[in-house]
């Protein structure tokens, strides 16, 4: 139920496309217009974003330690996973968003019932782990190479990605690596919050709108590469036109462009919106970004305010006495 | 703010990387690639071997087709859409897409393909597509590999 | 109100063939909270919330349909939710940025052993993720439960009441989620707003009252301390023919020693102090007791913020009223979280106080410069590094050991080779538990964060299987009779889970094993542990 209203959310977006593709004069709005909206709203939403989680203070010093901590000489400290130094903290930050260290570390907990009573056993489970990876990375390589439509003359690190990702050479125009994998990944993601009992169980559609979105965007794209053809020096002087802030509207680019072009424009006026600014979350997570060195330099809590307390005068003034008795010293005889 | 600078710089920076294509194109013509009629409009029909709309989108997978006929199964006329017949040849080509003054020179040096104000050379570059004609064809020197 | 009344925990065999991991038909906001004997603590007591000051202090049971919350207790919550919104990013980012992928699903040791997909740490922040969204979020406001939202009413209160208590703020969670997101920082936040309308657990806030006026979780008066600790020094007179004298409230000593209360009564507990006891006395350290700050531990912590900094303001007050140097902590796991992370932002900086330097060896603790206070097992690991104390392993040859990381030394703090360093010196007998289950991954005792009542039997058991079942694997594999822990909750708990899913095996504090081993100046030939059980080849002798 919950996907399936992901579902036709996005079903939706793609006929509100078709139809803006295929009447000329809602080209400016398909084609500029909303492009520019989507991409103001994208950038203006991060900042705001992580300007409000900013504003909050980290009032202690809570890293999540991995590892063994700084003590003795010759006791051999995690450097990274519990690290006491900013580069410690850079590097640990770093497998974080490159590898996915966490999510490396992920075990399958399974629950069998033994002769001698249950047995439960942690497993190693990495499928997340290679298919976020995949997912992310794919990712990251398609919009990297897609900036050959945004930059004249295209730089040559582009290239060099697009002949990469094109290397196996199968196909005409040869197929991209990242397509592959990015079309897998995404499915694979989809497919275990249907799969996986406990994942379908907590999966909102919030959960289910972006991976639909991600993977109509995904198609139309490929559609568009390897089947419908589309005239792309067109596309180039769209794209182009946009990033001059001289915006042209080429003619004959297909309807299926402007589907491609709007699911990618929904998809950026809704990140800051959702769970996906996780991207820029993550630099923030205070268990992950803290140097751990709480005992050795004291952490500031900027609201930190007084409390009532029990006082050592209080203390024996009631059990005087009793101390007294027992021979324990007291202040006030 | 806690760590306010980080969080700020971290900010710049991003919509900085964001920024790139606007600053990277600034003040630059949106002109699309040079020559891009190439001589085709001094042509009678003003049409290629198949319709313009359709070579724009399309001329990678005939290119694709002319190798197969040609190399595979021997067949050296491609009759198009409209019952006209061409020789598949690269030449065939050529005798449209380049200048006047170096059209027939092609596989000894033809510094029609290697210039950017040529026709194959100046879409590819702008779209960053190579192509991978020069892997077999004995190319012009410096042509792009 | 309905009565407390005496609650059967079912058969090892029943529980575990009860847990099936399989989710409500219903969705998990349409499926009520059952509030079950077995599975829940006792509501806090009236007299306890008047004691520490806190709101809404009233006679309740979480067994009546009326819990007598206050007036306007939704814009209480509500305020309450905004205001640590405003004060924790923590909170705030792990509101927004769970994408709810599932990895720390089944790391929880509570889902593992009741298959309650609540218990799941995604679904458990959810319960209050949800509340956030309707309330604080333009999605949540506009699409309701199509973006996860939901009003706040009071079946939702009790349901933040029974899943907030059935965590114990272990972090295992927060080390599988890719963005560290930390249910124990969610749950220390959900008690907070429980506890702004009066509902907190008898098991935390009558320790938490007991500590603030008396100085212990125990309700130990400073006659009390003084006795118990005495008595022990009899039963080592016994042991090994030597007088242990320690001082209390002395000014002039060097160094201040705090342990969790639970060390100073009952079996296991009291072994450990015997073990720190004899170790203090042998190093002819010069050292003081205090009846004040009598307490490591810290059971505020369980309700908020500011009532843990309340408890935790006796340590530095009394190391400053006595002059000493510097502080030592004995052996303590939630104790550490807070030593470790929060006590020098709340009630430092010591400056009163020197950077820790062992007496013995020299050593300086670089790594407590500030907060001035080392663990014990840093201490005795430095010790036996030097070869500043003689061991004798074989004394605890009878016994096959393998060791509990606490959940908050080790994710809370790091503290993982020192204690096993002091444990492979002691005992010639080691094994460890499989890899996942042990150092940063290790699982909770099931007690932790103010859970190891009685009349939650049941819910501890559930949360123990896990941990238990890894000792159940060493034992059947290597034949495993000790369990060492370096916690007092542990040696409060373990007993009980051991008998139950793991019969046989013994819950010991690391410094008992150490004192087994310690070879004192002067002391007479010992034939039994400190338990009184024969040591090896010394069978028969009395």
């Amino acid at each position: 139920m919950k996907a399936l209203l992901s579902f036709l959310a996005v079903i939706i977006l793609i006929l509100v496309a078709t139809f803006g593709g295929s009447v000329e004069n809602l080209h400016f709005l398909f084609g500029i217009i909303i492009p520019y909206l989507a991409f103001v709203m994208f950038v203006g939403g991060f900042v705001y974003r992580i300007i409000k989680w900013g504003r909050s203070p980290v009032p202690f010093r809570i890293p999540t330690t991995i590892g063994q901590q700084k003590s003795l000489p010759w006791i051999k400290q995690n450097k990274i996973e519990n690290p006491t130094s900013t580069l410690g903290v850079i590097v640990r930050m770093a497998m974080e968003v490159f590898f996915f260290r966490s999510l490396f570390r992920n075990t399958k907990t399974e629950l069998t019932q033994g002769a001698k009573g249950p047995i439960i056993s942690h497993g190693s489970a990495k499928w997340l782990w290679l298919g976020s990876l995949f997912f992310h990375w794919s990712f990251l390589i398609i919009i990297i190479r897609h900036l050959r439509f945004f930059l004249e003359p295209v730089p040559v690190f582009v290239q060099l990605f697009d002949s990469i990702d094109g290397i196996l050479q199968i196909g005409l125009p040869p197929i991209y690596l990242t397509d592959l994998f990015f079309l897998v990944a995404v499915t694979f993601l989809l497919v275990r919050r249907f799969v996986v009992p406990q994942l379908r169980y907590i999966s909102l559609p919030a959960d289910f709108f972006p991976l639909f979105l991600i993977m109509s965007i995904a198609i139309s794209g490929m559609l568009m590469r390897y089947f419908y053809r589309i005239d792309i020096v067109a596309v180039k002087q769209l794209a182009l036109g946009l990033a001059q802030l001289h915006p042209v509207l080429p003619e004959g680019i297909g309807a299926i462009f402007y589907v491609h072009l709007f699911l990618i424009s929904s998809l950026f006026a809704y990140f800051p919106l959702s769970k996906l600014m996780h991207m820029g979350g993550i630099f923030m997570s205070p268990t992950r970004n803290m140097i751990s060195n709480s005992r050795m330099v004291r952490h500031i809590n900027p609201w930190d305010h007084e409390v009532e307390v029990h006082t050592y005068a209080q203390y024996e003034d009631e059990f005087r006495e009793k101390m007294k008795k027992a021979g324990i010293p007291v202040e006030k005889e | 703010m806690y760590k306010g600078g980080k969080i700020i710089a971290s900010l710049i920076l991003f919509v900085a990387f964001l920024s790139i294509p606007f600053f990277y194109n600034m003040g630059k013509v949106n002109a699309g690639p040079e020559n891009l009629q190439a001589s085709i409009s001094q042509l009678d029909g003003q049409q290629c071997v198949e319709s313009a709309d359709y070579m724009r989108s399309n001329h990678m997978q005939l290119l694709n087709k002319w190798r197969q006929s040609d190399v595979r199964d021997g067949k050296t006329v491609y009759v198009n859409s409209q019952g006209k017949s061409f020789d598949i040849s690269l030449q065939s080509c050529l005798e449209c897409h380049a200048t006047q003054a170096t059209k027939n020179t092609v596989g000894v040096n033809n510094p029609a393909l290697k210039t950017s104000d040529q026709f194959c050379v100046s879409c590819h570059n702008y779209a960053s597509v190579k192509p991978t004609c020069w892997s077999c064809h004995a190319g012009p020197e410096g042509a792009p590999k | 109100m309905a009565k407390p009344e005496k609650i059967k925990t079912p058969k090892p065999g029943e529980i575990a063939s009860s847990i099936d991991f399989k989710s409500p038909a219903t969705d998990w906001m349409d499926t009520p909270t059952e509030i079950k004997p077995g599975n829940f603590c006792w509501g806090a007591k009236e007299k306890d919330l008047l004691t520490l000051g806190l709101p809404n202090p009233r006679q309740w049971s979480p067994l009546d349909d009326d819990w007598k919350l206050p007036e306007g207790w939704k814009s209480t919550i509500l305020d309450g939710l905004s205001d640590r919104l405003s004060k924790y990013r923590s909170f705030k980012i792990f509101m927004d940025i769970c994408v709810r992928c599932g990895a720390c699903a089944d790391k929880c040791h509570f889902y593992i052993g009741s298959g309650d997909p609540k218990n799941m740490p995604v679904l458990r922040a959810e319960l209050i993720r949800s509340v956030y969204k309707k309330y604080f979020t333009a999605s949540g406001k506009f699409l309701g439960r199509l973006a996860g939202a939901r009003e706040l009413d009071e079946d939702v209160l009790k349901e933040w009441w029974s899943y907030f208590f059935q965590c114990t703020e272990c972090r295992r969670c927060s080390v599988f989620c890719p963005y560290g997101i930390d249910q124990a920082e969610v749950t220390i936040i959900g008690r907070e707003l429980l506890n702004l309308v009066g509902l907190n657990i008898d098991w935390i806030a009558g320790p938490a009252a007991a500590c603030y006026m008396k100085g212990n979780h125990l309700g130990l008066e400073p006659h009390a301390i003084k006795g118990n600790i005495e008595s022990m020094c009899d039963d080592i007179e016994d042991l090994t023919g030597i007088r242990v004298d320690p001082s209390f409230n002395r000014k002039g000593a060097d160094i201040l020693f705090i342990t969790p209360s639970g060390d100073l009564l009952g079996d296991p507990g009291i072994f450990t102090n015997m073990g720190y006891l004899m170790l203090f006395h042998e190093l002819g350290l010069n050292y003081t007791w205090s009846t004040y700050a009598s307490e490591g531990g810290n059971f505020g912590f369980f309700t908020s913020n500011d009532m843990a900094k309340r408890l935790n303001y006796k340590i530095y007050a009394e190391a400053k009223r006595l002059g000493v140097k510097w502080i030592i902590g004995g052996e303590c796991g939630h104790m550490w979280r807070v030593l470790n992370q929060y006590m020098d932002t709340w009630n430092g900086p010591a400056d009163f106080l020197e950077v820790p330097k062992s007496p013995i060896t020299g050593t300086v603790f670089e790594n407590a410069r500030s907060t001035k206070m080392v663990h014990i097992t840093e201490f005795t690991a430095d010790l036996i590094k030097h070869g500043k104390i003689k061991l004798d392993p074989s004394r605890n040859d009878h016994l096959k050991v393998t060791y509990h990381d606490s959940c908050n030394t080790s994710r809370g703090m790091g503290l993982l080779e020192e204690p096993r360093y002091i444990i492979k010196a002691s005992c010639n007998n080691f094994y460890e538990m499989p890899e996942n289950t042990i150092r940063e991954k290790t699982f909770c005792c099931g007690s932790g964060s103010g859970l190891n009542a009685s009349e939650n039997m049941e819910q501890r058991m559930r949360g123990g299987l896990a941990r238990a079942n890894a000792v159940k694997y060493v034992q059947d594999k290597h034949g495993v009779n000790v369990l060492a822990n370096i916690c007092a909750v542990d040696r409060a708990a373990f007993p009980a889970l051991m008998d139950y899913w793991c019969p046989g095996v013994g819950v010991y504090g690391t410094h008992e094993l150490l004192a087994n081993a310690l070879v004192m100046t002067g002391e007479k030939e010992r034939v039994t542990d400190l338990r009184g059980d024969d040591l090896p080849g010394k069978e028969g002798n009395e």
